[in-house]
């Protein structure tokens, strides 16, 4: 499959003169599929906001090359192209609503591009309709719940047709229901409309739901693969902060007891059905 | 002798406007001294609601509130003394921080106590201990620390005053499950080291499971159940109807159950789920 | 408690005034405000006022909300009629200790409050039912012949947006951190004049720490969705005037008329 962002030898490091100088991100290679949908599992200050930020030239390498869509990311005259096609969701949905109406949000960034006036309206639409938002398009944003504030987000990044859309943390504020209703979101971005998703997070859940798995661990990547494999290593994640889930945990600790579980379990389902045949007869 | 309890606890927001909402009505609740307490429910079911009232930054519409027996909004009660007894810590409070160094901020709440000097510094010391907090950070600027540092610092600070009932709003909302645990942790040890009662609101089952002595549901504004965990998470499938998640381990055993594998008691934790297990295959 | 303020709010409806162009209705509501200055009697002030009685009606918009508007006000009002009854030299109708109360005082007194009152109510009605966005592109709209001397007109109008946008999540954030700080002891109901000011400081500094992080993060997210400043820029609503905009700014007119006319006859 084509890589559409390649990160080739990335360090970075923030350069505000008192601050420690240490390297954020350490000599990361990297490559995004088209069409994936990958999941960046990391604690907090594992370096992995940054490396969202370095995919939609929000930061540029401070060595190394990230080339997003063949962009060279370190060039400026490559920002409108790369921004066009990678969108980008943030944490906290507040602060990415520039409108006091949700239609007019969703507009934003058509308008910024010059979209004609009929065309627009369309894309909005069909936008807010894709989110399940359009019955409140004439709601004013700061009435709206977490979760809703964050899908009227996505649908102003989706008005754009991006090719690929990076989400950094983007369910970190939201209740249990709102975070639901954005991972429904983002899964069906991926599945029906075959954007490629990379999703920022640090609950492990999520991450499960993904293709592929990328963690990073004092700015470097400390495993990449399938979930069921990255999970399996629990010893691993644990040590650097980070969580398996329950089931796998619970595989994990019968597994030391010399019982005949294996931890590629990540789901209820299989889980289950593992525990059946260990406790039938 | 319940520390914290409701008598019949309704509040109206927006009385007498188009806005008018029963946030929480006819709460009747009793907490012991000592207890653990997590706090679930939807957003919006009226839990925010109903810890303000504690500590009286609410008035109720009707009904009463008592701390340690007294009746708070009784004439002659001073309502900045029972912020002092129930200390409330808002949810992502680290947005509350103000002061130029994280000693003066940890100090605001014990100094507004009118305490002495010496006994304003002895409480923000053990009180950023308590959080996990080096005594060289007390002299940097909060504004310079990480977000989960600030978080501690926000902590402490309610901490410091010493309330003998501790109440928080999701205080581990939004941090990576390391940070999570070490909050979860410091809580427990304030409450073991000062006889204190906790509170708080979670919206991570697995959380609550692990880390409560009781549990209060909470729904549309009303009381759904206050119990122990194993007799909250033995109703996994009423809970399930509200849209609140059970732990996914209670999730599975309850489905072995059904499908025939009697495991004993009410399972919600991972440690027990693998005692139980192998009590089962030992027994057999 | 900061929530009960209405003034400046927007309330979605389908009437007449709701589906006028902003443009119009800014013309309208300065046209309203000459009215109101223009007259010098008591009389003088009714075309005005039946004027905005007849806009209320037409709009909509409940009559509790015009008094709820008024509301903050009060205190302003009291004021100033305070000074006017008292200290308005004219036909003394009675007097109480050294000061007298004329009839001049009254009549001027009276006039003052009504055209205060009617200069709230009235502008107040220009935002119950216009959406702020669409009198941001209206204002930005009226200004565009100043693009031409270089003024940062679309700026501005932007600004004004975002600004309506973030005031009610900052006045949510605002009372948030009165009650964080309220729970911590903070004291700000009693004391002098200082120490109520010294009080502020655990508010503020938040509260602009807050303000200035989510600026920065607005920006940011901006720069993502392409925006570039005003050049180039397309919009989802364009501002389209209507034979009926015409006809509500000759109505507003004639008003306008009637007043100077009721003024010159007495």
């Amino acid at each position: 499959m084509e890589n559409i962002i390649e990160i080739k030898d990335v360090s970075f490091r923030y350069q505000n003169g008192e601050e420690d100088s240490a390297n954020v991100l350490e000599h990361i290679n990297l490559n995004i599929k088209k069409g994936e949908f990958a999941a960046v599992l990391g604690h907090n200050g594992s370096g992995k906001s940054t490396l969202a930020k370095l995919c939609n030239a929000i930061l540029t390498p401070s060595s190394g090359v990230v080339l997003s869509y063949g962009f060279d990311t370190s060039d400026e005259n490559n920002l409108f192209d790369i921004r066009k096609k990678i969108g980008m969701v943030f944490q906290n949905p507040d602060n990415q609503l520039v409108a006091t109406v949700v239609e007019e949000d969703v507009a934003f960034g058509l308008e910024n591009i010059g979209v004609p006036t009929e065309e627009m309206r369309v894309r909005v639409d069909e936008a807010l309709k894709a989110v399940d938002m359009y019955d409140y398009r004439e709601h004013a944003p700061h009435k709206l719940s977490g979760g809703q504030k964050q899908r009227v987000a996505i649908a102003g990044i989706i008005a754009m047709k991006p090719e690929c859309i990076v989400l950094d943390e983007p369910t970190a504020m939201l209740d249990p229901r709102g975070r639901t209703e954005v991972m429904n979101t983002i899964r069906m971005l991926n599945r029906d409309y075959g954007i490629t998703i990379v999703l920022i997070t640090h609950y492990m859940e999520e991450a499960a739901e993904a293709d592929r798995i990328i963690v990073i661990d004092g700015g470097r990547v400390l495993l990449d693969g399938k979930p069921e494999s990255v999970f399996s290593k629990v010893a691993l994640l644990k040590s650097v902060g980070l969580d398996v889930p329950q089931v796998t945990d619970l595989m994990y600790r019968l597994k030391e007891l010399g019982l005949p579980a294996h931890t590629h379990i990540i789901t209820e389902e299989a889980a289950f059905d593992l525990l059946y045949k260990l406790l039938k007869k | 002798m319940p520390i914290v309890k409701t008598e019949n606890l309704t509040y109206t927001y927006g009385l007498g406007t188009p806005f008018e909402k029963t946030a929480v009505k006819d709460v009747n609740i009793a907490v012991d001294e000592g207890e653990l307490c997590g706090i679930i429910g939807h957003t919006g079911s009226g839990k925010s609601t109903l810890i303000q009232h504690l500590n009286g930054l609410i008035k109720p519409t009707s009904g009463s509130v008592f701390i340690d027996g007294q009746n708070i909004w009784e004439k002659g009660v001073k309502i900045r003394d029972i912020r002092f007894k129930v200390g409330l810590v808002f949810q992502y409070p680290e947005y509350q921080i103000f002061e130029d160094t994280v000693f003066k901020d940890i100090a605001f709440g014990p100094k507004n106590m009118g305490l002495s000097e010496d006994e304003v510094s002895r409480r923000v010391k053990d009180s950023a201990e308590i959080v996990g907090l080096k005594p060289e950070t007390l002299h940097k600027s909060p504004f310079e620390l990480s977000g989960g540092q600030k978080r501690r610092v926000a902590i402490a600070g309610v901490m410091a005053m010493e309330p003998k009932v501790l109440i928080l709003d999701e205080p581990v909302a939004g941090l990576d499950p390391k940070g999570r645990e070490k909050i979860l942790a410091q809580i427990k040890r304030y409450r073991d080291e000062k006889n204190a009662t906790v509170l708080l609101i979670s919206h991570s089952m697995e959380d609550v499971a692990r880390f409560t002595t009781k549990i209060l549901v909470m729904e549309n504004g009303g009381v759904f159940c206050y119990d122990t965990p194993p007799k909250v998470f033995g109703r996994a499938a009423e809970l399930a109807a509200m849209g609140l998640a059970v732990p996914q381990i209670t999730r599975v055993i309850n489905r072995l159950k059904s499908a025939g594998i009697d495991i004993e008691g009410d399972i919600y934790t991972t440690d027990y789920a693998v005692k139980k297990i192998s009590e089962y295959l030992a027994r057999k | 408690m900061l929530k009960d303020i209405t003034i400046g709010q927007f309330f979605p409806g389908n009437s007449v005034l709701h589906r006028m162009d902003a443009r119009f209705k800014i013309i309208i509501t300065a046209l309203f405000i000459a009215m109101l200055f223009s007259a010098n009697t008591i009389i003088g002030l009714v075309p005005g006022i039946v004027f905005m009685a007849v806009c209320y009606a037409l709009s909509k918009i409940p009559f509790r909300l015009m008094l709820k508007s008024l509301k903050p006000i009060i205190p302003i009002i009291i004021f100033t009629s305070f000074l006017n009854i008292f200290f308005l030299d004219g036909v003394v109708l009675f007097r109480i200790g050294f000061v007298k109360v004329t009839y001049d005082g009254i009549m001027y007194t009276v006039m003052m409050m009504l055209r205060i009152a009617a200069l709230i109510a009235g502008s107040s009605l220009l935002t119950y039912t216009s959406s702020p966005i669409s009198l941001t592109d209206a204002v930005e709209s009226l200004l565009s012949p100043l693009k031409k001397l270089r003024f940062p007109v679309h700026e501005l109008s932007m600004m004004m947006s975002i600004a309506l946008r973030f005031i009610p999540t900052l006045i949510e954030e605002t009372d948030k951190i009165m009650s964080a700080q309220k729970a911590r002891g903070a004291d700000m109901e009693s004391g002098g004049l200082l120490h109520r000011a010294k009080a502020l400081v655990p508010i503020l500094i938040p509260l602009f720490v807050s303000a200035f992080s989510r600026a920065m993060e607005l920006a940011l997210a901006m720069e993502c969705r392409c925006y570039q400043g005003g050049e180039g820029r397309t919009r989802l609503k364009e501002l389209h005037s209507k034979g009926a905009d015409y006809i509500g700014l000759a109505i507003a007119l004639l008003f306008l008329d009637a007043t100077v006319l009721v003024d010159l006859l007495l």
